[in-house]
């Protein structure tokens, strides 16, 4: 395989695992009208959850349960579940921005735990030296990854697949019901703290199932891997690809990534010797240039919600 | 135990400064505004800048470790920080508050807060600095207690500045309008109040004392791009828990969060020191959401 052919199947696996972040931010803010400012702090949960579950045991840390890597996944799943309820339960059934500031919050928090517990996440160092499922399978590195893209594409596919028909469920035209027109939607006895708090656990949980499949792929974790800026990356995908549509979000995904991949390689090539912190600088206001002109000038993204119509207007019916 | 006493009030005044103008424009814009705290850093720098070209025009002043070009400097960047909330204002915020979902200009500050703290980054570095290398002497004040005679005059500007603040919304015709557009949009337009020029106000109070704000942590503690960042959640934390919208709640809130953090170093290990606002965000939210004192745009829906 040339050199190419290596760098893109890694570019795909952490795109495609980004994109079932977005997807899971997707459900919040595209269909719920939930705004999620804590992605990376769920994103942390799900990885250091994963890591401490699968690592193997050792007489410093706590934790080192060796359990399989699906279970481990799975576990870090339900302690962001754990952690999205109790955010959830403060912040749903208040003004909006509340569930924003909350988030924002725990994701500092998280941080500052991941940074200074250092008896669970081996503080700065974090956790080294995990277990990559079925590597001795592999001969080489290139098959192993090729490998590793088969199962992250299945992942994200199945977890489009599942968002598609649950958002085209009566459940998901509650979700939009709830975001376009609260009292509408109270009025009819819906319980709206309720419908927000399903979505927005959900969402936090897929984005803490992207989280351990990331830990699974690399086989560490440090806190360097879960800084502030991955939040807005991925609401970059978000808003880029299209908020309110799935296919959109994975698109998002991989566009972003490709345009952050590809200024980092520029500004390396092309920025002075000495002035990588300002390139740096420049690369994350492109993120955030991004945001905030997606936001302005086009507000559908690259594909955008569908219109809904009704059902009886599709057939032809007068 | 007095230290830290001090240390808290201390902080707690430049997060309530902040806090201010955060609960105004949480009030009367009806949006959490992500950038706020990026006002403050703004506003730090602008009178580094200041200070770096007006350096000759004087040494420090008695006691203290600044001079004439501190002092206008922070007139300045309470004027280039007002500048730059306007255009945030006028480029971004405008533009989205007819979108119907209201919380686009939460995500849009989200952005813009991005924008800010890297703008800063770019332009001034990575690396913390001071207005002065002066070393100051701190000065006992009482029996186990020292401070400096910056932080004297921080505190004594702080309290000034929201007693005046206080004055100006209850005595002039403009706060009377603030505060009418905060408690009822639309009687306060039907009454034939502009609303866009309250909104301009608005804008130029907040970021005036976020200016100051930041002048004051970089004399206190030092300039650095991330220190709007670490803000943002005191600052909501201090807002919602002194009621949105209402000032001396929000200068009640800051004293509560910069005691907590103060105090929580004899709890908890220092490292979580900035876990502490969230906290005491949790335990407001689930106990008493509309804030210690109700305020005017109401939290709970």
């Amino acid at each position: 395989m040339s050199g190419f052919g290596i760098y893109l199947v890694f570019f795909l696996i952490i795109a495609l695992n980004y994109g079932i972040m977005v997807l899971g931010l997707n459900l919040q803010w595209g269909y719920t009208g939930l705004f999620n400012a804590g992605v990376v702090g769920f994103y942390a949960i799900g990885a250091y959850g994963t890591a401490i579950l699968a690592g193997p045991d050792r007489a410093a840390l706590i934790g080192g349960f060796g359990l399989p890597f699906p279970l481990a996944i799975l576990g870090g799943m339900i302690l962001c579940a754990l952690a999205a309820i109790v955010v959830g339960l403060a912040t749903l059934k208040l003004r909006e921005e509340y569930l924003a500031i909350a988030t924002f919050g725990i994701a500092i928090t998280i941080q500052l735990v991941a940074l200074n517990f250092e008896s669970l996440t081996g503080g700065a160092n974090g956790l080294v030296g995990l277990p990559r499922p079925f590597i001795d399978a592999f001969e080489s590195t290139t098959s192993y990854n090729l490998f590793f893209l088969a199962v992250v594409a299945c992942v994200t596919g199945l977890v489009y697949v599942a968002l598609e028909a649950a958002v085209r469920s009566p459940w998901g035209r509650l979700l939009n019901a709830v975001r376009e027109d609260e009292v509408a939607a109270r009025s009819l006895g819906k319980n709206i703290a309720l419908i927000r708090l399903q979505a927005f656990v959900l969402g936090c949980t897929l984005i803490g199932l992207s989280g351990g499949i990331y830990v699974a792929f690399i086989g560490f974790v440090s806190p360097l891997d879960f800084l502030p800026i991955l939040t807005f990356q991925i609401w970059a995908m978000l808003i880029v690809g299209g908020s309110g549509n799935n296919a959109g979000a994975l698109l998002g995904a991989i566009v972003v990534w490709a345009l952050w991949t590809m200024s980092g390689l520029a500004i390396s090539r092309f920025s002075p010797v000495g002035f990588q912190n300002q390139a740096g600088a420049i690369q994350t206001m492109l993120i955030g240039l991004l945001i905030v002109s997606m936001l302005i000038f086009r507000p559908r993204g690259l594909i955008g919600e569908r219109a809904t119509v009704s059902s009886h207007k599709e057939r032809g019916a007068p | 135990m007095l230290q830290a006493l001090a240390d808290g009030i201390l902080t707690g005044a430049i997060i309530a400064l902040g806090a201010i103008g955060l609960t105004l424009t949480m009030g009367i814009l009806r949006f959490a505004n992500f950038a706020h705290a990026e006002l403050i850093t703004w506003g730090a720098y602008m009178a580094l800048a200041a200070v770096s070209l007006l350096g000759p025009l004087g040494g420090p002043i008695g006691p203290f470790s600044f001079g004439l070009p501190l002092i206008l400097g922070t007139i300045a960047a309470m004027a280039l920080t007002s500048v730059l909330a306007l255009a945030i204002d006028g480029l971004v915020f405008r533009q989205l508050r007819g979108t119907s979902n209201h919380l686009t200009l939460v995500f849009a500050s989200f952005g813009v807060s991005l924008l800010v703290r890297m703008l800063i980054l770019l332009i001034f570095g990575g690396a913390a600095t001071y207005y002065s290398n002066t070393l100051q002497i701190a000065i006992p004040v009482a029996p186990g207690l020292r401070l400096m005679p910056d932080q004297l005059f921080a505190l004594g500007l702080a309290a000034v500045l929201v007693v005046a603040l206080y004055l100006f919304l209850q005595h002039t015709r403009l706060g009377l309008s603030m505060r009418a557009l905060a408690e009822n949009p639309d009687l306060t337009r039907v009454n034939g109040v502009s609303t866009a020029r309250v909104i301009r106000w608005t804008w130029i109070i907040g970021a005036s004392l976020a200016a100051v704000a930041g002048v004051l942590y970089g004399l206190t503690v030092q300039l650095r791009p991330e220190v709007g960042f670490h803000l943002i959640l005191p600052l909501f934390a201090a807002a919602i828990l002194g009621g949105v919208g209402n000032i001396p709640g929000a200068v009640i809130g800051g004293m509560i969060v910069g005691l907590a953090e103060s105090f929580a170093v004899f709890i908890l290990p220092p490292g979580y020191k900035m876990a502490v606002p969230f906290l005491i965000l949790l335990a407001v939210l689930y106990v008493r959401p509309t804030g210690l004192f109700a305020g005017t745009a109401g939290a709970a829906k």
